[in-house]
């Protein structure tokens, strides 16, 4: 139990797909520029998650090793389906703003990263929640960074006006702006551990 | 004492030191900022000080932060990027631009790299551009020399909708709108001078830089091949200010003669693509950033050879 409470926990804290593995920058970078956007990309990303590692953990005996790839990516991709059809059909506004993004989940590295080191390995349980503990994770990395770029970067917070008489720093949403906020907070994070573990 | 003594090099010290370097840069800067004050008026006093006084504190704070010596603060270099950024900014912004400016510059431009001399890019210019970017309508707020009729307008000479005609010599005494410092060449280049005579710097960046914009600008100007008005591309924005006190950045430059000359000419290519065919009116301060990260295979592409050694 308590090591199914770690394959959890380790995703939101010290292998957080973001902060810890740098994995899934690529929609980390481009669509944090709202709070919204970055919550229906975490949870897009965690659903997809989820789905491929319970599918990839129960068939994982039947994978002949060599073509693991291509059967993961199809797994991968039939649930990326499914998201973008139902956001398609359920929140057409955020479909529009994530655009490309969602498709782009087939190839994103943290939902093949787990495939290849957990999920492939490990029974259905531990990576069902190892998938939670990763797209929660994700979901919480997404939030922190997408808040301060639209707080700072357009005076809003979801959408709402915060910062009055407040000039926005555009840099933070532009792409550039998404470089800066998470180098920061990665090197934020990295000294305060340091500062912990030296302690 | 006629004994042999054995030491590992360097054999030949001089007196110099960063601080001495850095504090004749900041007094070569000097003119061009007299010459600001009297053109803008009292409101870009403001600016230069406002500029200084954020770096120095944002250095002192690092500096405490990271457990350096807090002396260190005072080796000159915080007050020239302070100084240089606030000759690249109007004369005329709200109290917090060249505040938030500085900030950046120091902390995103240089302690993060690991202060001074591990910096990739030069501090002003990361400041600068960080503003251009976030805050463009005050960065591009020109103010007119104070004696003109009509004190806040317009562009800047090289703004594809300026009307106003220059002569040169309005260009050459700073008699027009733009960034604080840059618009005065005569005293940018008194600067210039003193620090060719005081050995800091070379002509190697300057020269070709600036050579290479003339010569695009006169090929390929908008009045037709070998037509371009080179003269006026080179006196107007602020290419004098960035080719002799910011390309030549020690440590954001390269070490040999040969690959200084490469980096002034990309700098140079780089200008004037932006200023020709870029959608901003001047790119002195982009083109400079983007040849920074360019120095390391600058540098290795001209080592120099070494003595003695026979290639193989």
């Amino acid at each position: 139990m308590k090591k199914l409470l770690r394959e959890f926990f380790k995703g939101i804290g010290s292998e957080n797909p973001i902060f810890r593995l740098i994995l899934g920058l690529c929609p980390a970078l481009a669509v944090s520029t709202s709070v919204v956007n970055g919550l229906g990309m975490g949870i897009a990303a965690t659903f997809v998650l989820l789905g491929s590692n319970i599918i990839i953990s129960l068939v994982r005996k039947s994978i002949p090793d060599q073509i693991r790839i291509p059967c993961f990516i199809v797994i991968i991709a039939t649930f990326v389906t499914i998201v973008e059809l139902m956001m398609k059909a359920y929140a057409p506004e955020l479909s529009k703003s994530l655009g490309i993004f969602v498709p782009l989940i087939v190839v994103n590295c943290m939902v093949l990263g787990r495939a290849e080191a957990f999920a492939c390995r490990e029974g259905v349980l531990a990576s069902t929640l190892d998938a939670l503990g990763m797209g929660v994770g994700f979901t919480l990395a997404l939030l922190l960074i997408s808040a301060i770029r639209e707080l700072l970067g357009n005076g809003t917070l979801l959408g709402f006006l915060i910062l009055k008489s407040f000039d926005p720093v555009l840099y933070l949403v532009l792409a550039p702006g998404a470089l800066l906020v998470i180098g920061l907070l990665i090197g934020g994070i990295n000294f305060l551990s340091s500062k912990r573990r030296s302690a | 004492m006629n004994k042999l003594t054995v030491s590992p090099s360097p054999h030949i010290k001089s007196s110099q030191t960063t601080k001495k370097i850095m504090w004749t840069v900041v007094i070569s800067l000097i003119p061009a900022g007299i010459a600001g004050v009297y053109i803008f008026g009292i409101s870009s006093l403001n600016v230069i000080a406002l500029s200084i006084l954020s770096c120095i504190f944002t250095e002192a704070l690092f500096l405490k932060f990271r457990n350096k010596n807090p002396k260190a603060v005072l080796d000159g270099s915080a007050i020239l990027t302070g100084l240089l950024l606030a000759y690249n900014l109007p004369p005329h912004t709200p109290f917090w631009i060249p505040i938030v400016g500085g900030m950046v510059g120091i902390v995103l431009g240089k302690q993060i790299f690991g202060g001074l001399g591990q910096n990739i890019f030069n501090p002003a210019l990361v400041g600068r551009a960080f503003l251009q970017i976030s805050w463009p309508i005050y960065m591009t707020a020109w103010k007119n020399p104070r004696w003109w009729p009509d004190a806040i307008s317009g562009a800047t000479p090289l703004a594809k909708e300026a009307s106003t005609h220059f002569s040169y010599m309005d260009l050459f005494l700073g008699n027009r709108p733009g960034s604080l410092g840059e618009i005065c060449v005569i005293a940018l280049l008194i600067g210039a001078l003193f620090l060719l005579v005081t050995k800091i710097i070379s002509l190697h960046i300057p020269l070709s830089y600036i050579g290479t914009v003339g010569i695009i600008t006169w090929v390929f100007g908008k009045d037709g091949f070998f037509k371009g008005d080179f003269i006026f591309n080179i006196l107007a924005g602020g290419i004098i200010l960035g080719a002799f006190f910011m390309a030549t950045d020690y440590v954001t430059s390269p070490l040999t003669k040969k690959g200084k000359i490469v980096f002034g000419i990309g700098c140079g290519i780089l200008t004037a693509i932006i200023r020709l065919r870029g959608s901003y009116p001047e790119g002195v301060c982009y083109s400079i950033l983007f040849m920074n990260a360019a120095v390391p295979i600058i540098d290795r592409f001209t080592k120099t050879k070494k003595y003695g050694l026979i290639k193989k």
